[in-house]
């Protein structure tokens, strides 16, 4: 028998199907892979006696006939989702050894198709983070190394643990959120497959909140029809998500493999930036090409106000973290450092529980909201937001179907490389991705080829609102030009 | 725009976070890089653009004004790090 563990999510849910394996087999291949993989640090908390009795009811379920879509598949689930039972931290201090009596809607709907938990994975504190450097549990080892070298890469942040347990081939597929990037450039990074869909396709409810107006979930996969799967799952209208939107999930599923002959690409000028590496411009040419070739027609359109996205974002996503943030006073939950009254509880407690950059970044967030500066800054940031979302309607009522940019300006770099002085070089790594967020679009992550040093890079394609079929169809004429990129094992 | 030291400890006292006087310095600095890099809106055109309050364009959900969840002064108070019974322990706040 192959490895259970280097199964797509699609051949393991017929192995299972047709009683190749149980969902304990392949649950316990992955527990050992997770033990024999700690090095990375991608999971934050595993849950194997959880995992197994999963398992054995999805055996269960499965001898009767009663296959759910997922039934028996063992997923990691980013620390941002409220599990019952079960930790949860947004790795942060703060919240310290917070166990939710409730179920996240989105992992709810998992375990309804018959998923398994793993257990949790790391991410950026909050999810604030391009590099997963910001966890209170430490930094996440990307599963992928310069060729020749020794030296561990980050997974790309805030989902770089769902990335970098997805890839080093520990969890089938994970869940993760994406407020700026945080699905896409992890995705990029380890060469797994991330979809962010359409603001409102998946509930927030029972996760934690970072910024409310951008945050989204998505999955990460091995596969663009894995990601199918998993999203069918993790999608669909919750009255207790007022921004939920209350619209038929399609089979993402059936869109793989359908044509794109005739559909319109965009290729959007202002995502040429000066000085990008000829590495990201050539993927960029060779994903067109690919698209081209499978009758997609290719067309140059412009976004003018790009370039405004990433400092838009650095004040609408403060301002609504500070707000959201808010609730950590040391009095309802997680941690409590003493004070001689009240505000000195808060105080405390606040400068104790957060790390410095989302210190940073509820600080700026208080600034941009106070009296006198809320017109100059945030007010402003919400016009340009508009002007965004603007110039994707103006060149998807030109008959757009899709945009085809690359999914980060560089490949993966090491731990402790960026953002030590200046925050906005950290920040930086998101300017292809954030735009998607402003403008509330669905935008997936395909792993496309590899840089000089043999690292993963990835192409993102953005559709109209709620058209991520589009996406699954793009996203896998790119898969099946490129190919599949699996990490040599180090660890 | 930019701000200085007291700013920073105003800002820092109204997102109830303790900051040493240490601590100043450089988060002046960090705050600094921030709005400087945001400064760049300023050069955009807004004028008659309608700011944005809602992504997806959708009517505001609304439901029965009833109770249809509660009971669970349990869980409410079963994370919490200082309690008696179902109230939630802060020094005095009222003199």
């Amino acid at each position: 028998m192959t490895d259970l563990t280097s199964l797509t999510l699609a051949e393991a849910r017929k192995g299972l199907a047709d009683k190749t394996f149980t969902s304990l087999e392949l649950t316990d291949a992955h527990l050992d892979a997770i033990e024999a993989a700690r090095v990375l640090n991608a999971f934050v908390m595993e849950t194997p006696d959880q995992a197994r009795s999963m398992a054995r009811a999805a055996d269960e379920k499965i001898a009767k006939g009663d296959v759910g879509p997922l039934a028996g598949i063992p997923l990691g689930i980013k620390d941002l989702f409220a599990t019952k039972g079960v930790r949860t931290t947004a790795c942060s201090k703060i919240l310290g050894n917070f166990v939710p009596t409730y179920e996240s809607t989105v992992t709810s709907q998992l375990w309804r198709d018959g998923a398994v938990m793993l257990g949790k994975l790391n991410n950026d504190e909050f999810a604030m983070g391009s590099a997963n450097e910001t966890s209170c549990f430490g930094p996440v080892g990307n599963p992928w190394r310069r060729e020749g070298s020794n030296t561990t890469l980050v997974p790309g942040g805030s989902s770089g643990g769902s990335a970098s347990a997805v890839a080093a081939l520990l969890c089938m597929g994970a869940t993760a959120t994406d407020t700026g990037g945080s699905i896409r450039q992890p995705a990029a990074f380890t060469a797994t497959v991330g979809i962010k869909p359409t603001y409102g396709r998946c509930s927030r409810w029972g996760i934690v909140a970072f910024a409310s107006s951008l945050d989204q979930a998505g999955p990460i996969a091995r596969s663009v029809r894995d990601a199918a799967m998993l999203l069918r799952s993790m999608a669909g209208h919750d009255p207790k998500d007022t921004t939920s939107v209350d619209i038929a999930v399609p089979d993402y599923e059936a869109a793989i493999g359908k044509s794109v002959k005739g559909m319109k690409i965009g290729i959007p000028k202002e995502y040429r930036l000066d000085g990008m590496p000829a590495e990201i411009e050539k993927l960029w040419s060779e994903g067109a090409a690919w698209l081209k070739a499978a009758g997609a027609e290719l067309v140059e359109v412009s976004l003018p106000h790009t370039k405004y996205a990433l400092p838009a974002y650095y004040i609408v996503a403060p301002a609504e973290a500070s707000s959201n943030l808010a609730r950590y006073d040391g009095v309802r939950y997680g941690l409590r450092e003493q004070g001689r009254n009240i505000i000195e509880l808060y105080e405390n407690t606040r400068a104790e529980g957060f790390g410095a950059e989302v210190r940073r970044r509820v600080m700026i967030g208080t600034y941009v909201l106070s009296a006198g500066y809320y017109d100059a800054y945030y007010l402003r940031a919400q016009k340009v937001r508009t002007l965004i979302k603007k110039d994707f309607e103006d060149c998807f009522a030109k008959g757009v179907d899709a945009i085809l940019t690359p999914a980060t300006p560089s490949a993966a770099f090491g731990i402790g490389e960026k953002g030590g002085t200046d925050p906005v070089e950290m920040y930086l790594n998101d300017i292809f991705t954030v735009t998607v967020n402003m403008a509330g679009l669905p935008g997936i992550a395909v792993p496309a080829g590899k840089d000089r040093q043999g690292l993963p890079l990835g192409l993102q394609l953005i559709g109209r609102p709620f058209d991520e079929e589009t996406l699954f169809s793009l996203g896998e004429v790119i898969e099946q030009a490129a190919g599949r990129f699996t990490p040599t094992r180090w660890w | 725009m930019s701000v200085d030291a007291a700013t920073v400890r105003r800002i820092a006292h109204l997102a109830r976070i303790a900051v040493s006087e240490g601590e100043v310095p450089h988060l002046q600095g960090e705050l600094n890089a921030m709005l400087a890099f945001v400064e760049q809106l300023s050069e955009v055109n807004v004028e008659g653009v309608e700011p944005m309050t809602s992504v997806t364009p959708m009517q505001m959900k609304k439901r029965q004004d009833v109770v249809d969840d509660g009971e669970i002064a349990d869980d409410i108070v079963a994370n919490a790090p200082a309690t008696e019974g179902h109230f939630f322990l802060v020094p005095k706040v009222v003199e």
